[in-house]
């Protein structure tokens, strides 16, 4: 019976093509975690609230379980998997910014998103762009901390 | 001998798993994706409380890809950690809005959620009980009309047949006869609040498979791996020995994954399927409503002091509110009891704390273990007290403070190591929050600026044979593997024990490597990671196991330098003479069997073992509570600043601050990122997290989009000090501090807001609507 449901998609992640048949209600993020097997991607509530499966589409930070897999067509998807040369990361571990882990890759990528367009962003642009992710083991604060930390980092570079 | 000053110990350390977390690349439960594993979808119950007159799941096998079904009926045996009350999946009746009725097996994720559409269940409802109060006043509604009948899992649970008491714990000390006489003031005041969510953002989550020869597999989202394997084996009527609990890092907790649900469920379903693996992971709503969830409580509280100030008695009546089963919702009851007072000297205490059954989902353990709950109720009235007395709310905790040679409701006796100290913790709280005077400014916007403050203690409520232990092995290398049963859920357990390790070994902390799974086939028994135990149990286990490898190493070392082994000493990866340090030898040349220059070789392979239990814990009276409940008391003190707007009633956290007892900090950058976390959640559960229940018991906001948590635009000025009164028998002298940031949050928060907005704010959440109700006419 499920003939017909399906679709052809043919996007980037990480920078590596991939052509696949998937169902047309398959969400962007059961394909990559279930059929690429991109597991930094994580549900946390499959309705667009917590952030915590947050990918760049074309640098723009999205919910992968708010997007269908067939509107991925033709778009470069990033996960954390593939975000090279970024400072973020070792921030995020000198502040102390992360404890279980589990929302961790869907702020960096938001926060990476937000730096790429906002490298001045102050402190309610952080909050506006950081809103959509929830953590529940940190205070936030860490979090804001690292990302003023790598902004700091490209200033003095700049 | 002068002691050598610690190197590792009291050092910022990076977390041993801030890597793999910040690339992504940590595999929580639900990350492992096998082949051929089939996907287990619930039913759920639409009622809060009704009769299953059938069930019909004949349409299932329309949806392709079905591969089986499982009802009630196919294990109709009740089960629970303290009371076993509670079927897997529900037989005869659901008792509450989520419960679990049917499973469905299927080959995709998307065809077993199909298949549960079409299940029947033809249900009749019953009348609802929706609050503790009514689940004590109305007993022509039993949720378990058989309790007489259940199995008390452990001792010093009493549940109350032909009620829906699930359990009843008494504390009577003193005469309180004579200390209401003592009393020139009295205040008397209750409180409420409805269960609420861990929300930890990894939903729970199992895979379990059944072997050929019979061994079931287990791979859980679980605080206690160990935990699992016993209730699995008590009631699957399986050898522990059989059953093989797995357990990868988590993501969160608070409590919320000490419970033992789902593996129940994927058992059954993968019996079903013939032992094939299956997996079952919660939704954000299943994981909200159906697994348990954050306990309500309703609170009398009567406080009576002098004209000095000096607390003369106290009485309290919780009714927490357990939901439908008791689960741990039974030992909270006691835990909140057995620490009722506060960290304050009160000889007359007459406390009666009931787990009420009602219609709700059910509670387990949530951060703090009851107190977070109970001291709410104790810190509103304190300063309820203080207003009374016209006297500053620090300086009431100050005079009240509890000290060593004090005694607790329960009747232990309190020392210098077994208690922190508190009148230190609210110094330091003054300088930290520059508190003057409590009385309120007023910002040039018409806001009022307040600073509230609480104060805190809390015992490990442990069973009294709780344990933890470690195993050390060597690699060639010299470096060292550290395995042990304590599991990461994001509290750098893992970090601190590879610490404690380092120090005892003086030893580079990237020469060891810490197991960040836990297995119960090959990592020693482990209660369970919760309580903030860990420090204490597994740390003085590690220690054991440190001191078991340096015995061996200078065994061996003394054959090889032909020395005494007490003239040895072992660090810096060497065994050396300790007059003479050049007469020495390399740790890994001594590992796996040393071997003299001919060939010759000794010693073997150099394996650590320790464990560690805690001791003196006794049940407690059942018509006092006179016992000892737990090792030792953590105490701090806690302070929030809020801007509040008397016009819309909405106000703003500025500041949350907490001052703690820690007896040693092993690592300064964790302890200050779980105070803040603490806080956090503490903060965030009494200004705004609450399920709200509609009149027949239905959670009407079980998803993000309506269950609002705090997010990054609303946090405060984190501030965080500490106090160092070592614990004599801790790893260098620590206690344990993982839950104590969330207890005095939702006291100070309420406090503050009392103070300006000048009405008693004694319920949560507090949100703008909350107040304002309250304001409206209700004005003191």
């Amino acid at each position: 019976m499920d003939k017909g449901y399906f679709n052809l998609v043919d996007f980037r992640a990480n920078g590596v093509p991939y052509q696949l048949f998937v169902r047309n209600a398959d969400t962007l993020l059961h394909i990559l975690r279930e059929e690429l097997g991109l597991m930094s991607v994580k549900p946390g509530c499959e309705n667009g609230d917590c952030g915590s499966c947050t990918v760049l589409m074309d640098n723009v930070p999205v919910n992968a379980c708010h997007m269908l897999a067939v509107e991925a067509d033709s778009h470069h998807i990033t996960t954390i998997e593939g975000l090279e040369d970024t400072k973020l990361q070792e921030a995020f571990i000198a502040n102390h910014a992360l404890q279980c882990g589990y929302c961790t890759p869907g702020f960096i990528l938001n926060a990476h998103a937000l730096l790429s367009h906002h490298p001045d962003a102050d402190e309610q642009k952080i909050n506006e762009w950081l809103e959509s992710n929830i953590c529940r083991c940190t205070g936030y604060q860490e979090i804001k901390e690292a990302i003023q930390t790598v902004q700091k980092e490209l200033e003095g570079n700049g | 001998m002068t002691e050598r000053p610690l190197s590792v110990v009291g050092h910022f350390v990076t977390r041993v798993d801030g890597y793999d977390k910040a690339y992504g690349r940590t595999k929580y439960t639900a990350d492992v994706s096998l082949p051929e594993t089939l996907h287990v979808q619930m039913l759920t119950s639409p009622y809060a409380h009704a009769k299953i007159n059938h069930i019909d799941t004949s349409r299932i096998w329309d949806v392709q890809g079905v591969r089986a079904v499982v009802t009630g009926n196919d294990f109709p045996i009740r089960v629970g950690p303290l009371v076993a009350d509670r079927m897997p999946l529900a037989v005869d009746k659901v008792r509450y809005y989520g419960e679990p009725v049917a499973l469905v097996i299927a080959n995709k994720p998307h065809q077993a959620k199909a298949a549960c559409n079409k299940i029947k269940v033809s249900y009749e409802q019953l009348p609802v009980i929706n609050s503790p109060q009514e689940a004590m006043q109305n007993e022509s509604v039993l949720i378990h009309e058989q309790l007489n009948d259940y199995k008390l899992q452990v001792e010093g649970i009493c549940a109350v047949p032909n009620t829906n008491i699930a359990n009843h714990t008494k504390i009577r000390k003193g005469d309180m006869e004579k200390g209401w006489k003592n009393s020139d003031k009295i205040v008397e005041a209750e409180f409420s609040f409805s269960p609420s969510d861990h929300a930890a953002l990894e939903t729970r989550a199992v895979r379990a498979e059944i072997l050929p020869d019979g061994r079931v597999m287990i791979y859980t989202s679980s605080q206690g791996p160990f935990y699992v394997k016993k209730l699995l084996s008590q009631f699957l009527k399986i050898d522990e020995g059989k059953i093989s609990v797995q357990t990868s890092m988590l993501g969160g907790a608070f409590g919320g994954k000490g419970c033992v649900q789902l593996e129940f469920l994927a058992y059954l379903a993968s019996k079903a399927v013939g032992g094939k693996m299956v997996r079952l992971v919660n939704s954000r709503e299943q994981d909200m409503v159906t697994s348990p969830v954050h306990i309500g409580l309703h609170a009398k509280v009567k406080l009576g002091a002098d004209s000095a100030g000096k607390l003369q008695a106290a009485s309290y009546e919780f009714l927490f509110d357990g939901g439908a089963y008791s689960d741990m919702g039974a030992g909270i009851s006691k835990a909140g009891a057995v620490d009722c007072t506060g960290p304050y000297k009160i000889d007359n205490v007459h406390c009666d704390s009931y787990c009420m059954y009602t219609n709700h989902p059910y509670a387990t353990s949530f951060r703090g273990f009851g107190h977070p709950e109970q001291a709410f109720a104790m810190e509103r009235t304190m300063d309820m007290l203080a207003k009374e007395l016209a006297m500053d709310p620090l300086e009431l905790r100050m005079i009240n403070a509890i000290k060593p040679g004090d005694t607790t409701p329960t009747q232990v006796h309190l020392n210098a190591s077994n208690l922190g100290d508190l009148p230190s913790c609210l110094r330091k709280l003054k300088t930290l929050t520059d508190y003057k005077e409590t009385k309120s400014k007023i910002t040039k916007e018409g806001k009022i600026r307040t600073i509230g403050i609480s104060a805190f203690w809390k015992t490990s409520s442990t069973p009294p044979n709780a344990t933890a232990g470690v195993i050390l092995t060597f690699n060639t290398d010299g470096s060292i593997n550290l395995n042990c049963g304590a599991v990461e859920l994001g509290q750098g357990s893992k970090t601190v024990l590879a610490q404690i390790l380092a120090e005892r070994l003086q030893m580079d902390m990237k020469k060891i490597n810490v197991t960040f799974e836990v297995s119960t086939e090959y990592d020693p028994h482990q209660w369970k990671t919760v309580a903030s135990s860990t420090t204490y149990l597994a740390g003085r286990a590690v220690l054991a196991a440190a001191d078991d490898i340096i015995r061996q190493l200078k065994q061996i070392g003394s054959v090889a330098l032909r020395c005494s082994p007490d003239d040895l000493n072992v660090g810096q990866r060497l065994i050396y003479l300790k007059d003479s340090p050049e007469y020495n030898m390399k740790i890994k040349d001594v590992v796996v069997a040393y071997k003299y220059p001919n060939g010759n070789s000794v010693g073997g392979l150099v394996i650590g073992k320790g464990s560690h239990v805690v001791r003196h814990l006794t049940p407690l009276d059942p018509h006092t509570g006179f016992g000892k409940p737990g090792p030792q008391w953590t105490v701090g003190a806690q302070a929030v600043e809020t801007e509040y707007d008397p016009k819309t009633h909405a106000y703003r956290i500025i500041k949350a601050a907490t001052v703690l007892d820690a007896g040693k900090v092993i690592n300064p950058a964790l302890a200050i990122g779980q105070m803040r976390g603490g806080m956090y959640l503490g903060l965030s559960w009494a200004s705004r997290e609450s399920f709200s229940f509609d009149e027949q018991a239905i959670v009407c906001n079980p998803s993000f989009r309506s269950y609002d948590v705090m997010r990054i635009q609303d946090h405060p000025d984190y501030l965080v000090d500490f106090v160092e009164t070592p614990l004599v028998d801790g790893p260098y002298g620590a206690r344990g501090i993982g839950e104590y940031g969330v207890i005095g949050m939702a006291g100070a928060l309420a406090n503050s807001l009392s103070q300006a907005s000048s009405c008693n704010i004694n319920q949560l959440p507090i949100i703008p609507e909350t107040i304002w109700k309250l304001t409206k006419g209700d004005k003191q």
